[in-house]
C-alpha cells in the first residue's frame, strides 16, 4: 500500500536537506580517511591462512611428499597430476607433480588432506602470467611459503 | 574599427575559446578526483603530478580508438550531432563579461568577446540550439533506446528552459537591462549598509528566489545530476548509446562547456561577475600602482574575481553531483512545471511590486 505522509513545507522545499547533504559530502571530501590502498607501494595484509600459490614443503632439501595420491583424489577441480616413483632406499616419491593452476579453485583441500604436510598453499597472490602455466615439480619445490 | 580594436577582438576571442577548450580536460580531472575524495577513495593520481595528465591520457585513448560509423545509423546526422552540441556551447560564452572595460589610447575595450546589446537573450537563444544535437544524435542512431533518451532529454530541456528564462526576468526588471555588462556593473552598487559591512547589490541578495530557480534550471539544462536523465550513465541509457571514440568525447566536451557557460552566467547574473571580491579592492589599493599599470592590475583582479566565482560554480556542479540522487522522470516534470514555473511567475509579480514601492 502506498502511504502518503504529509511533510512540512520547509521539508518539501527540499533546500535545507540539500544543504545538509552538501555539508556531509564536503566533510567527507576534506576529513574522511581515504581507504584506498595504493597497490604496488602498499599491500593489503592478508591472513596467514590465505590460500594462494602452491608449493611442496621440503625437509633438508627432500620433498615431504610420498606420492600417496590423497591430494589428486580429494581435489574437486582435478587439477593435480602425480606420477609416483621409487627411490633407491625404497621410499615412494613423486616423479612428476603437476598442478594445472588454471583449473585450481584454491579450496585448500589438498593441503588439508595431505598427511605428510607436503603440499601447502602460500600467501602469494600475484600469480598472473602471460602463458597458460602448469606448475611442475621443480617449480613447486621452490620454498615460497611462510607456513 | 581601428588596429587596437582588431587586436583586442582577436585577443578576447582567443582567451574565451582557449578557456572553454581547457575547461573540459581540467573539469574532467576535478570531477574524477573530487568524486574519489568524496567517496573516501583517492581517484586517478598516477599519470603526472596528482594525476593531472590523466585527461591527456584519456584524450589520447579517445583519439586512437576506431572511429566507427555503424551500419544502421544515418551517417550524416550521426556525424553532425556532436558538433551541433559543441558549437552552441562554444558560442554562448561570447557575451559573458570576464572583466570591466579598459581604455587603451582612447579606445574603450570591453572585456567580453562579443558586445551584443541583446545580452543573455542571445545566450538563451543559442543554448537552446544544443537540444537539436541531442535529438539528432538519438534519431540518427536508429536505436529505440537512444531515441527514448533523446526524447527524455529534449522534453527536460524544453521544460526547464521556461523557468530558467522567467527566473531571470526579475533581474532584468531590477537592473533595467539585458546586457550582461550593464547587469554586472549594476551589481557593484551597495544594497544595504550593516555597520562596517556593505552588502553589495548582487543578484542573489536582490533575487534569492530567482537565484534558486535559475540554479535548479541550469542543472537541468546542462544535464547534470540530479537531473541527468538524458545521459543516466548507471542504469538508464541515454541518447549517445551508439557513439564511441572522439564523437562521444565531443558530447562530453559539450557538457563541460555548457557547465562553464552556466557557471559564468550564474556568476555574472547573481554573484556580481567581475565585481571584486571582498578584500580585493583593498589589495588593489595597497599595490601602489598608478596610471596604466593600475588599470591593468584592476583588469587582472577583476578577471581573477570572475574566475574564482566561475570555478566555485564549476565545483558546485561536481559537489551536487555526488550529493543528490537522480530524480525520477515524473518528479522531474513535476518540479519543472508545478513548482518552478509558478514560482518564477510569482517571483516576477513580487519583484514588480517591490520595484513599484521602491524597495529594490
Amino acid at each position: 500500500m502506498l502511504l502518503k505522509t504529509k511533510e512540512s513545507l520547509i521539508r518539501r522545499m527540499y533546500l535545507v536537506d540539500v544543504a545538509k547533504g552538501l555539508a556531509i559530502t564536503i566533510k567527507n571530501f576534506f576529513f574522511a580517511p581515504k581507504i584506498t590502498i595504493q597497490y604496488p607501494e602498499e599491500r593489503r595484509k592478508y591472513s596467514d591462512r590465505f590460500r594462494g600459490q602452491h608449493y611442496i614443503k621440503a625437509t633438508n632439501g627432500v620433498e615431504n611428499c610420498t606420492a600417496c595420491m590423497l591430494c589428486p583424489t580429494v581435489c574437486p577441480a582435478e587439477c593435480i597430476h602425480i606420477v609416483a616413483g621409487e627411490r633407491p632406499d625404497k621410499e615412494k616419491y613423486p616423479v612428476q607433480f603437476e598442478i594445472d593452476i588454471l583449473r585450481c579453485c584454491f579450496c585448500g583441500m589438498c593441503e588439508e588432506a595431505c598427511p605428510k604436510d607436503a603440499i601447502k598453499l602460500s600467501t602469494i597472490y600475484e600469480m598472473s602470467t602471460e602463458s597458460r602455466d602448469v606448475y611442475d615439480r621443480s617449480f613447486l619445490m621452490e620454498q615460497r611459503g611462510n607456513k | 574599427m581601428n588596429a587596437i580594436e582588431w587586436y583586442a577582438m582577436i585577443g578576447k576571442t582567443a582567451l574565451v575559446i582557449g578557456m572553454l577548450l581547457m575547461v573540459a580536460p581540467v573539469m574532467n580531472w576535478i570531477e574524477r578526483r573530487g568524486a574519489g575524495l568524496m567517496q573516501n577513495r583517492l581517484g586517478p593520481n598516477r599519470v603526472g603530478p596528482f594525476g593531472l595528465f590523466q585527461t591527456i591520457a584519456d584524450a589520447l585513448k579517445f583519439l586512437f580508438k576506431e572511429d566507427r560509423i555503424l551500419g544502421h545509423v544515418n551517417p550524416f546526422w550521426y556525424f553532425i550531432a556532436p558538433i551541433v552540441v559543441l558549437i552552441p556551447a562554444c558560442m554562448t560564452f561570447a557575451v559573458i563579461p570576464f572583466a570591466s572595460s579598459i581604455t587603451v589610447d582612447g579606445t574603450v575595450i570591453r572585456m567580453q568577446a562579443a558586445e551584443l546589446n541583446v545580452g543573455f537573450l542571445y545566450v538563451f537563444a543559442i543554448a537552446s540550439l544544443g537540444v537539436y544535437g541531442l535529438i539528432m544524435g538519438g534519431w540518427a542512431s536508429n536505436n529505440k533506446f537512444a531515441l527514448l533518451g533523446s526524447l527524455r532529454s529534449s522534453s527536460q530541456m524544453i521544460s526547464y528552459e521556461l523557468s530558467m528564462g522567467l527566473s531571470v526576468i526579475g533581474l532584468v526588471m531590477v537592473f533595467s537591462s539585458v546586457d550582461l555588462m550593464a547587469i554586472t556593473q549594476g551589481q557593484g552598487e551597495a544594497l544595504w549598509q550593516l555597520g562596517p559591512l556593505t552588502i553589495p547589490k548582487w543578484g542573489i541578495f536582490v533575487q534569492p528566489i530567482g537565484f534558486i530557480i535559475f540554479l535548479t534550471a541550469v542543472f537541468a539544462e546542462t544535464n547534470r545530476l540530479p537531473f541527468d536523465l538524458p545521459e543516466g550513465e548507471p542504469e538508464i541509457v541515454g541518447f549517445h548509446v551508439e557513439y564511441g571514440s572522439m564523437k562521444f568525447a565531443v558530447f562530453m566536451m559539450g557538457e563541460y562547456m555548457n557547465m562553464a557557460v552556466a557557471s559564468g552566467l550564474l556568476a555574472s547574473l547573481y554573484f556580481g561577475g567581475w565585481q571584486l571580491l571582498p578584500g580585493m579592492g583593498w589589495a588593489l589599493g595597497n599595490l601602489g600602482l598608478a596610471g596604466d599599470a593600475h588599470e591593468w592590475a584592476r583588469i587582472g583582479f577583476e578577471m581573477l574575481s570572475f574566475t574564482l566565482k566561475l570555478s566555485f560554480f564549476m565545483w558546485f556542479f561536481v559537489w551536487v553531483r555526488w550529493t543528490l540522487p537522480r530524480f525520477r522522470y515524473d518528479q522531474l516534470m513535476d518540479l519543472g512545471w508545478k513548482v518552478l514555473l509558478p514560482l518564477s511567475l510569482a517571483n516576477i509579480v513580487i519583484t514588480g511590486a517591490m520595484i513599484y514601492y521602491g524597495w529594490v
